[in-house]
């Protein structure tokens, strides 16, 4: 019986590091947004809202905004489906908040002779897992552009559909090399897989994937940035121009599909650490403590291995985040023919051309 | 477009060079400013408005005000020509008689419809006595109503020049529809 109440408590231990770390890290991506924006445009940024005079870089922006969504009039049009309405935001909020779930964050943690995988759900195909997730974001799209009986939202969750479903193509194929190169579907495996050194002279660098798969890193990132929605591939919402998907939502309900588009960043930039950037893996980091190549070695005690994993995903999410921002506040948008061709013309044949050569590299050079 | 522009990764990366080369140039900067008490490193080139005001140019035409002589009696004569060059026509005079037989008119009232005022200086411009001017530095003025946009002449004469770099020395006047009595 306690045993039991141990697994459920463990189970739940993994799903709430996760989910916690995924809203945390969406919330603060709305600070990170305004403030990173400001610094690179040399401004100051938002640093108005404060509680008792404290002010703290406008840390409370993103709970000030949360107050204003609530408290506005959530407006359903009279000729709404309101089912539909009302489920749309969900849909996008929830499938994207679970696509982090098969995402591990640290390796094996063995605490009382127990092996608890730092991962909020084990699955053998998490990538699948991760993949099926983001498509059925598509679904939220559609619903909030059909429900909301206004031909513009029509047209704008028209457009998002066709983006999302051109991107999830290109992030399928592109994601196939890395599965290729390490011969798993399991995310975990993949990871592990990502420490092993390079051979011949390049052993100092462990073999991530964006040395073993440059191509698939760009093509996966660009497909992964059209598929969060955000500029420059944000034409299905063109907040003040083209009008999107979402103009009939107001108060919360707006405010989740913005969330949506947060989490889905930092669950790009989650997948893109744990299939391109290592995942949890430290350089030279065993099990057992640092071995470097030059021979000098440094043991560590099991906790502090796992910790500094953690800290390393953690730190590489961050990071990716920085640089999806980056990317968001730097190019201009695209017009809708040109994703497509870019999609279509540009990353899809060009991961189908990266899994062929990574098949020929393979067949000639099995190691 | 050249083979690299249409490319589009290469220019990317340039583009993502410019931006991060902002951004961390001005990070350091504001570390320097926030951690290290740095005086002249400013990472921003913004102002916080209503805390810290950017110098105003003497030129500025300001909220208007009424200058008074030395014993305290305004300086206007009620001549009329800035009511008469108003082309907004949002200056109204009542002129009245002055005890002393010697002084032609004084104004009664003088009242300015700042709702109306579009801020061209030709009333300073046709003044002969110097009696109006446009210094106050003061621009935040607003009001509820139209009619709490009529300053009249107790409150144009009540009103300072602004200091040497255009800081308003008076306070801001309350309009009449926010004036406590009501």
């Amino acid at each position: 019986m306690s045993a039991t109440l141990t697994d459920l408590g463990i189970a739940l231990g993994r799903v709430g590091f996760v989910m916690l770390f995924v809203l945390n890290m969406g919330g603060l991506l709305t600070w990170v947004e305004r403030k990173q924006s400001a610094v690179m445009q040399d401004r100051i940024g938002a640093n108005r809202a404060s509680i008792f005079g404290l002010r703290l870089f406008g840390l409370f922006h993103p709970l000030a905004d949360a107050i204003k969504m609530l408290t506005k009039e959530d407006f359903v049009p009279a000729r709404a489906d309101r089912t539909l309405f009302n489920l749309a935001p969900l849909v996008s909020v929830v499938f994207a908040l679970v696509a982090f779930a098969a995402i591990p964050f640290g390796d094996v943690l063995r605490v009382g002779g127990r092996e608890i995988p730092l991962q909020a759900v084990t699955l053998n195909a998490g990538i699948l897992y991760v993949f099926a997730m983001l498509s059925l974001g598509v679904y939220g799209v559609m619903m909030a552009g059909w429900a909301s009986a206004n031909n513009y939202a029509l047209l704008g969750g028209q457009r998002a559909a066709a983006l999302m479903i051109t991107a999830e193509v290109a992030i399928g194929a592109s994601i196939m090399g890395v599965a290729m190169t390490y011969g798993s579907l399991d995310m975990m495996e993949i990871v592990r897989g990502q420490g092993r050194p390079l051979f011949g002279w390049l052993t100092w660098i462990p073999a991530w994937g964006i040395v073993t798969q440059p191509l698939a890193f760009i093509l996966f990132l660009t497909a992964g940035i059209a598929s969060t929605k955000r500029i420059p591939f944000d034409f299905p919402e063109g907040e003040s121009e083209i009008i999107g998907y979402f103009v009939e939502y107001s108060g919360m309900k707006f405010g989740m599909f913005m969330m949506a588009d947060f989490v889905e960043t930092v669950v790009i930039a989650g997948m893109t650490t744990a299939l391109f950037l290592g995942g949890w893996q430290v350089p030279h980091l065993a099990a057992d403590g640092f071995h470097f190549p030059w021979g000098a070695s440094a043991p560590l005690s099991h906790m502090t291995v796992v910790i500094l994993q953690v800290l390393a995903f953690c730190l590489k999410v961050a990071v990716m985040c920085w640089f999806l921002m980056l990317i968001r506040w730097t190019l201009p948008r695209f017009r809708y023919d040109q994703a497509m061709r870019l999609g279509w013309l540009g990353l899809f044949p060009l991961s189908i051309l990266n899994i062929v050569l990574t098949g020929l590299l393979i067949l000639w050079w099995p190691a | 477009m050249r083979f690299r522009q249409r490319f589009y990764l290469a220019e990317v990366l340039v583009g993502l060079g410019v931006t991060a080369a902002h951004f961390f140039t001005n990070l350091g900067r504001h570390t320097a400013r926030h951690v290290f008490g740095s005086k002249t490193a400013r990472g921003a080139v913004t102002f916080q408005y209503p805390e810290e005001r950017r110098p105003y140019s003497p030129r500025l035409r300001s909220l208007h005000r009424l200058v008074r002589r030395e014993d305290g009696s305004p300086r206007c004569v009620a001549c009329m020509m800035c009511e008469t060059i108003c082309p907004a026509r949002c200056i109204y005079i009542v002129a009245a008689e002055h005890p002393n037989p010697e002084i032609e008119k004084v104004p009664e009232r003088f009242d300015i419809d700042l709702g109306k005022c579009v801020f061209c200086g030709y009333c300073v411009e046709a003044c002969p006595e110097d009696a109006i001017r446009m210094d106050t530095g003061i621009l935040e003025f607003s009001s509820y109503s139209r009619r709490g946009m009529i300053y009249t002449m107790e409150t144009l004469l009540g009103l300072e020049p602004a200091g040497p770099d255009g800081t308003p020395r008076s306070p801001i006047p309350i309009p009449a529809d926010r004036m406590p009595s009501r």
